[in-house]
């Protein structure tokens, strides 16, 4: 009996070597493991965002340490019509790409919750537009937007003959800014449709039985079971959409750089413009800084606007 | 006759939502068509960039003689073209380099903080797991320019490297967010039993929660490889030299020269650009939509 216990037993006896044993003492292997996430976040992320702050007050150029000048770059920005129209821009970006990701978005995964054949595939077919890199499909929508080549022109004047000139997409501030805004609507409805079809598959049948029973129609259904269940996800969503295309760079720099006449630059372009390509690193800083209040100020709109309302909705439930 | 009448009366009494709804035409006006518009709109990009990198230039430049959506005699030019006399290969090195190293880092770095705080359960680590969270929501936007600083002053500017080190910035919060769910999944009561049994910690996290973990870790994996593989904006900002730009930045600098643009080779770029990252979507299709309604649920 002792003999067959006995050799197992003999190596857990043996003293294990400190390296070991220290890697076994709990608060040395918590900071070890906690390390190269802090560490690359802190040196990477955290620090950035400090000295980005830092920048932004003071006048450093590439290649020249700059000096505090306090709120001199921002006194700046409130007197340059570009920042303005930059602030413009965003604000009616992400206001309408909002808006239109969320209404087809929704009402993609409200289709995609039915039952029909293929589905799977269907559904990773449509997340297609949000893997493939965006630079990479702006490119397409480039093309697509082509002044003399543009295939939505084609469509319109030789097939359809609704129009007798070509459009021209991306030589006019306003038509440039609504084909970006479509751009980016068509990147983001995926994700959108994707996350909330997820939402959609939590909530329980039972609801819906529930008010099919009392008569509810279609609508009812909707607005009074559906919306009010996707609220705590929708503000999730939309938390992060909101921040992602106000601060969106690619699909701008990719399509019009700005452009024609500086109309269709976000704040993220015009402080690559000025910090990057031209070298004023401290009015770049104070111009990705300026995007800080509306982020917070969206995030918190949008998180407790959508959320507050399904608390209201819960305490009356109980 | 009045049977149908019959019926008709029959179906305009019941509910109106069942019957109506099931009713094949109405499925069709109401699912299928919406749904079919929405596929054709979201895929048309793709098949508009395929079938311009096969055209010979005659047919790009000339819809009047040639229908603009079929190619009468494909060509391998483009794509020859940017094989042959562009850095295209390079290019796709770099990327795959760039996107591996940061993808095994962050998943190191990640998989570690989700361990320490999901089961070496410490005072404050719901905060820490928070924090780390939260950086997520630092778009990368506002970081670009103190960073192209930050990365001058490594002495890192220009170089593959700078991309490895920063790309974790965005993926190690969204990995560990996802590892933490999924070592949430695994019962406890495995790793009492390897202590029990005199396992070490480092033990029981390679032999027992790592192997049960696997889902997640492709999960993250993919995840990040595809967002490094995308990244454009910090891509744009540390790299200068065309030989070791990544694909996205290469095309969109080096490709586009001049005020005539060589669609062609723009479009097979892009093509050939987004292959990757559709193949290895492809073939974990389920992990991905898994891990992406499970990070919007957490």
């Amino acid at each position: 009996m002792s003999v067959t216990t006995l050799p197992p037993l003999a190596p857990a006896q043996r003293q294990p070597g400190w390296i070991v044993r220290l890697f076994d003492y709990k608060p040395f292997l918590i900071v070890m493991c906690l390390t190269p996430a802090i560490g690359l976040l802190a040196v990477f992320l955290t620090y950035p965002l400090g000295l980005g702050i830092w920048l932004a007050f003071t006048d450093t150029t590439i290649g020249r340490k700059g000096v505090f000048v306090g709120f001199e770059n921002f006194q700046y920005l409130l007197t340059d019509p570009l920042w303005w129209n930059a602030v413009f821009y965003s604000v009616v970006y992400t206001g309408i790409a909002t808006f239109g990701k969320f209404a087809l978005g929704f009402w993609l995964a409200l289709l995609l919750n039915n039952h029909f054949p293929f589905k799977s595939l269907l559904r990773a077919i449509i997340l297609l537009p949000w893997i493939v890199p965006t630079v990479l499909s702006a490119l397409a929508f480039w093309w697509i937007f082509d002044p003399q080549f543009s295939i939505i022109s084609y469509l319109l004047v030789d097939v359809l003959h609704w129009r007798t000139t070509n459009i021209d997409f991306l030589g006019m501030p306003w038509p440039a800014r609504f084909s970006l805004i479509a751009a980016n609507i068509w990147r983001g409805i995926p994700f959108v449709a994707i996350s909330l079809l997820a939402g959609l598959q939590t909530i329980s049948p039972s609801l819906y039985e529930a008010a099919m029973l009392d008569g509810a129609s279609a609508w009812q259904r909707f607005r009074y079971i559906t919306f009010p269940m996707m609220m705590p996800i929708l503000a999730i969503v939309m938390t992060f959409s909101i921040i992602f295309t106000f601060t969106d760079f690619q699909l701008v720099y990719a399509i019009t750089r700005g452009g024609p006449g500086n109309s269709t630059h976000l704040l993220a372009t015009l402080a690559f413009q000025r910090g990057i390509a031209g070298g004023e690193l401290g009015e770049g800083a104070a111009i990705a800084v300026s995007m800080i209040p509306f982020l917070v100020f969206a995030t918190l709109f949008s998180y407790f606007g959508l959320a507050r309302r399904k608390w209201q909705q819960g305490e009356s439930n109980d | 006759m009045t049977d149908t009448v019959a019926q008709a009366s029959a179906v305009a009494t019941t509910p109106p939502d069942t019957m109506a709804w099931d009713s094949g035409l109405r499925r069709l006006m109401m699912i299928y068509l919406p749904l079919g518009c929405f596929v054709l709109i979201l895929l048309f990009p793709f098949y508009w960039m395929a079938i311009t990198s096969f055209k010979p230039n005659a047919e790009l430049m000339n819809f009047k003689d040639h229908n603009p959506f079929w190619i009468t005699s494909p060509t391998l030019a483009h794509i020859k073209h940017l094989l042959f006399d562009t850095a295209y290969p390079r290019w796709l090195w770099t990327t795959m380099l760039v996107a591996i190293g940061s993808t095994t880092l962050s998943l190191i770095a990640s998989t570690l903080a989700a361990y320490a705080i999901e089961r070496l359960r410490f005072r404050g680590s719901p905060y820490v797991g928070l924090g780390i969270y939260m950086a997520y929501l630092v778009p990368p936007s506002i970081l670009f320019i103190p960073l192209a600083t930050v990365v001058v002053q490594f002495g890192l500017f220009d170089s593959p490297l700078a991309l490895i080190l920063v790309y974790p910035t965005f993926l190690v919060p969204f990995c560990t967010w996802l590892l933490i769910g999924y070592f949430k999944s695994i019962p406890y009561e495995l790793e009492e039993c390897a202590l029990v049994d005199g396992a070490t910690r480092l033990q029981i996290l390679r032999r027992i929660t790592l192997p049960l973990a696997v889902p997640g870790l492709i999960s993250a994996g993919i995840f990040s490889f595809t967002l490094s593989w995308n990244e454009f904006i910090y891509a744009l900002a540390f790299i200068q030299s065309g030989a070791n730009k990544t694909v996205p930045v290469a095309i969109l600098t080096e490709l586009v020269t001049g005020d005539v643009y060589q669609w062609g080779a723009l479009m097979a770029g892009s093509l050939l650009g987004s292959l990757p990252v559709a193949i290895f979507y492809s073939l974990f299709v389920d992990y991905y939509v898994s891990s992406l309604t499970g990070a919007v649920k957490e």
